[in-house]
């Protein structure tokens, strides 16, 4: 087995006292059990009391009531992505999987701002935090996400790199907008005391327009140092970008942005800014000078927005595979020696690291939930990036996520039915989880065990349409619903069941001298050969209905074929043979021939069936009332 | 969506096929288009060009309703209810999608549902009528029917009304185990319903005890109901029949059975032609559509081979009844339009309310007998358009009214179409 690198979190159960008592634990498929032992904690008797049962969950987001629409709705995409054809050209097929990740960051966008506005609208202070948390997770997950997404997915080659990381920054910084809308609003601009802080945060996130659109108006202001400005300016305005499409080579980017690079340095080193310490920082920052950025810390609030700046005006061609070098060194720079990286700085490492599974396994470690592991890694699988890893145990890491976040969807009363396609999608093991899962489903109403029962046919479980046919008619027959009780044991084949139900019909006609639930017992049709029991059953209610249309001769036969077919239950041979008295005496009836063929023992009973007839009391006992009152 | 010169061409009939069934019913297997273009991207916000807006409402929807309209009414519906199922907390949820506020140029309404109240509901919502503008008549799964009053002026719900176990399984240790009520409906003030237990149920709104009630009127579960005249109920049942029930006769049995001969595919929805009222549309566990002509025979008119799972609802068009819908389990929602010739297409398409059906009355008679009744597959033409693109999980149920759609899904999500014939 592999080493543990990090020691498991301890989960402490509230209630759960392991001082006063020992406690023992049994796993469950999604959750677990714990309850108090009679042991106190020195292997002696625990001090007198109740003892209780714990259920501990693993996944505890899957009953966050506001994330449901965030299963509900990946679960659409999810099953989208499986569907989609193989066949495509890559190109093609590359853009489709940036798309699916978009798509699943607008999901986990969208179930942001519903919890930030369920947050605002909270009037307990509990409830309050526990959403406030619960967005700050889901933006950290999409922050997460975007940046595996330029990494990974669409795997940005150098130059459209660096704009998508400028990009990633831009949306996810976004403490510093109020300060910007705040001074974009005054009166005058260039009179706040904010203003110049503005300009910086616009040149540090390279939105050099917002910026040069703001210089602008300080410049109007200050017509003596206007050349001053123009040169800053004009500085800005030359400064090269990478381009999106293949207009010019990395190269052909490179030589212009040296030339530009040696531009600036000029001018700051003749001292054209001296005067203007914000303008000769802007300048610095500009030539990628670390110190000058590093000052302007508190308004980039994160090591990576440092380091992404810094690539800007330092690397802007910088390859993906470099990124690593120079996001461990922002890291250091920016953090210093008084604080250590948090779990969110160690996934967002690994990412720049390139070491796919070290984000996922840290994103497993620091999320509450398998969501978003699972859908990370299913699209990753998808981009053909996780194939050479193969665990100790169970299949793949795909499917060993998946599987945990469908179990996890199974132990939910509601959100099972999106756990179903997960467990498709599991080509080893998925099948064996819907199986030991889906049978735990409880049954309230028909309609539930017929959604049940449906998804178990559409995957042939024969097994398990068996037993939730077994259990609604077993309920049914319960409930006194033998019509109902006899439908789902034809739907499940179910013989053995069949025939006890059909007992049942038989009893009770011989107790009540009439059938119950005719309309079933006559429409059977081909499902009556279910049993043979079952097909007594029906024929010898069909010999009724022809005695009560007098149609004598077709009952007889009939009644004849039901003695000779050997299909009779013992118990009822009385009956059967009560039912043929009266048959004898009607003389178009040639029965009392026939039925010389039957066998000895058995006319013998016929024999002393006639005995009986010359006392009618016993014969009504015997079940023929019906019978004999018609005839009389 | 719909060009002008329908490209569905006339539905063959695969003769093919009734080698395998026993019925004489010819069967045929229609597919629908999928809706090409209108697909609506989600995510965005419903503007003007969006056919459909979706809410995630974080639980399964079993039921949704639109609010009847007042009987002069043009406008289109701006309100409907839901119910929800398997769900520890259900609940009973009013929306409005009418945001008065927002009304664009052309009076259309834009944007996604928004709840007006809500109410918990003791178990699953079997079923749901509105009785009036303001109740609503919902089945349990606990057996109980309730009536909950929706009020307006302060947008709240509450139950005005309950028969508790109106449904229940009278077995011999129990006096009374609750059985789920699995239909209900309402012709004010009558409230009729039917359950697992094989019971049906007659209330009046105004009464506390049943009115009348038949005990095990059905050996099998019977999935639902709905009126056939004022005194007579269809119901149909787990075992494939479908049956007539007149309150008139003191007897307990039904006045007439109609069956799916041989196969026993247990039947979930009945709808009745709002004009004609001998033709009835039923949805089968199979997926299957039928059609029935009560005034003669017991068996179907015709089969038609739709949905690949249970059909969980059908409804004609309550003014335009040319038009059909039905929804699944397999999570499809399919439109059935027999009034292909777009040039007859009456007027009355592009208002709703009931009270614009009878300006072209006579018309619809003669073109609806011959396309719901037609048994010559060849003669008649039947668009069918599927209404969802990416289908996943199943569309419990749906209403139209008007030119107005609304459906609810397990993936706990509401749809609302307001340009149906657009």
């Amino acid at each position: 087995m592999e080493e543990l690198d990090t020691e498991p979190p301890v989960t402490v159960v509230p209630g759960a006292d392991p001082a006063r008592t020992q406690l023992c634990f049994e796993w469950g498929p999604a959750e677990m059990l714990l309850c108090e032992t009679l042991f106190g904690p020195r292997g002696g008797e625990r001090p007198r009391g109740p003892s209780c049962v714990f259920v501990v969950r693993r996944d505890q987001d899957i009953y966050m009531e506001t994330l449901r629409k965030l299963f509900n709705e990946s679960h659409g995409i999810f099953v989208g992505l499986q569907r989609c054809e193989e066949e495509r050209a890559v190109r093609a097929r590359n853009a489709q999987l940036i798309q699916v990740s978009k798509n699943y960051r607008s999901v986990i966008r969208a179930c942001m701002e519903d919890m930030h506005q369920a947050a605002i609208s909270a009037r307990d202070s509990a409830l309050h935090s526990q959403y406030s948390i619960q967005v700050s997770i889901l933006s950290a997950m999409e922050l997460i996400w975007n940046l595996c997404e330029i990494l990974f997915v669409e795997a940005a080659p150098a130059g459209p790199l660096l704009l998508r990381l400028l990009d990633w920054v831009q949306l996810h910084i976004c403490d510093v907008d109020n300060m910007v809308r705040e001074v974009l609003s005054s009166e005058n601009p260039s009179k706040h005391k904010l203003f110049w802080n503005v300009v910086d945060i616009f040149v540090l996130q390279g939105r050099m327009d917002e910026a040069r659109h703001l210089l602008s108006k300080e410049a109007i202001a200050n017509p003596t140092s206007m050349n001053m400005y123009k040169i800053l300016d004009d500085l800005m305005k030359k400064m090269p970008v990478p381009s999106v499409g293949n207009t010019q080579t990395l190269t052909e980017m490179e030589l212009k942005w040296q030339h530009w690079h040696e531009e600036c340095q000029r001018y700051l080193q003749d001292g054209t800014f001296a005067s203007s310490s914000h303008m000769e920082s802007i300048c610095k920052i500009l030539l990628g000078d670390e110190n000058a950025i590093l000052e302007k810390k508190e308004l980039m609030t994160t090591w990576y927005h440092f380091l992404v700046t810094r690539l800007l005006y330092s690397h802007p061609t910088v390859k993906p595979m470099e990124l690593r070098f120079y996001a461990q060194s922002s890291m250091d720079m920016f953090l210093g020696e008084e604080s250590s990286p948090e779990p969110l700085d160690t996934i967002l490492m690994a990412a720049f690291e390139f070491e796919l599974h070290q984000v996922i396994k840290e994103c497993s470690v620091a999320l509450s939930n398998w969501w978003f592991v699972a859908h990370l890694t299913d699209l990753l699988d998808h981009c053909k990036l996780l194939q050479s890893h193969n665990l100790y145990f169970g299949s793949n890491m795909r499917e060993f996520l998946l599987l945990e976040y469908a179990s996890g969807l199974f132990s939910h009363h509601s959100l099972w039915q999106l756990g179903v396609d997960y467990f498709d999608h599991c080509p080893e093991y998925g099948r064996v989880y819907l199986e030991l899962h889906i049978e735990r489903i409880p049954l309230n109403t028909e309609q539930k065990a017929l959604k049940v029962l449906r998804i178990c046919e559409q995957r042939q479980m024969h097994e398990q349409v068996r037993s939730i046919c077994k259990i609604m008619a077993m309920k049914a027959l319960r409930n006194n619903r033998l019509g109902s009780a006899l439908s789902w044991s034809i739907r499940a084949k179910d013989a053995a069941f069949a025939t006890l139900i059909s007992d049942r019909f038989l009893k009770d006609y011989c107790e009540r001298g009439r059938f119950s639930d005719l309309d079933l017992i006559d429409n059977l049709g081909p499902s009556m050969l279910l049993s043979d029991r079952l097909t007594f059953l029906g024929k010898y209610r069909e010999f009724h209905r022809l005695y009560g249309e007098k149609r004598f001769s077709e009952a007889a036969r009939l009644l004849l074929m039901l003695m000779t077919a050997h299909i009779a239950p013992c118990s009822f041979w009385m009956t059967l043979l009560t039912d043929a008295l009266p048959l004898l005496e009607q003389k178009e009836v040639r029965m009392l021939q026939s039925l010389s063929t039957l066998n000895v023992p058995r006319l013998g009973l016929f024999i002393a069936v006639q005995e009986l007839h010359s006392t009618p009391s016993v014969l009504s006992r015997a079940g023929g009332i019906g019978m004999t009152s018609n005839l009389e | 969506m719909r060009a002008g010169t329908p490209d569905w061409p006339c539905l063959p009939a695969r003769t093919a096929a009734l080698a395998a069934a026993p019925s004489a019913v010819p069967r045929r297997s229609p597919s629908p288009r999928s809706q090409s273009g209108g697909a609506w991207q989600r995510r965005e916000p419903c503007g003007a060009m969006e056919e459909v807006c979706a809410r995630f409402v974080s639980q399964k929807i079993s039921k949704a309703r639109w609010r009847p309209l007042p009987v002069a009414a043009l406008q289109p519906p701006d309100v409907f209810a839901t119910g929800s199922w398997d769900n520890e907390d259900n609940r009973i949820s009013i929306w409005s999608v009418g945001d008065v506020g927002s009304a664009g140029l052309n009076g259309e309404y834009q944007g996604e549902p928004q709840l007006l109240c809500d109410i918990r509901h003791n178990g699953d919502v079997m079923d749901m009528q509105f009785l009036d503008q303001e109740r609503i008549v919902v089945a349990s799964s606990t057996g109980s029917v309730t009536v909950f009053r929706h009020h307006q002026n302060s947008q709240t719900l509450s139950a005005s009304h309950r028969w508790e176990n109106a449904h229940c399984h009278a077995d011999q240790y129990t006096a009374c185990g609750g059985a789920a009520c699995t239909g209900v409906i309402c012709n004010n003030p009558e409230i009729v319903t039917v359950g697992e237990d094989g019971r049906i149920n007659l209330f009046r709104a105004d009464q506390k005890d049943a009115v009348r009630t038949i005990d095990n009127a059905d050996s099998s579960t019977l999935h639902a109901v709905t009126f056939l005249r004022t005194t007579e109920v269809l119901t149909v049942n787990s075992i494939g029949q479908l049956k007539v029930w007149d309150f008139r006769q003191q007897r307990n049995e039904p006045a007439q059975i109609f069956s799916l001969t041989g196969e026993r595919v247990p039947l979930h929805c009945v709808d009745r032609h709002p004009n004609q009222q001998h033709i009835v549309a039923t949805g089968g566990q199979d997926g299957m559509l039928s059609i029935w002509d009560i005034r003669q025979g017991t068996m179907p008119v015709s089969l038609l081979n739709a949905h690949e799972a249970e059909m969980w609802e059908v409804h004609f068009h309550p003014s335009n009844p040319d038009h059909l819908f039905t929804c699944s389990e397999d999570g499809s929602l399919w439109h059935w339009d027999t009034s292909t010739d777009v040039s007859e297409k009456p007027s009355f398409l592009h208002q709703g309310g009931r009270s614009t059906a009878y300006f072209s009355h006579s018309t619809i008679n003669q073109s609806v007998v011959s396309a719901w009744l037609s048994n010559d597959p060849t003669k008649d033409r039947m668009e069918i358009t599927n209404l969802i693109p990416n289908q996943t999980l199943s569309v419990n149920t749906l209403d139209v009214l008007g030119p107005c759609l609304v459906y609810g899904t397990d993936a706990e999500a509401i749809y609302v179409n307001r340009q149906l014939f657009a």
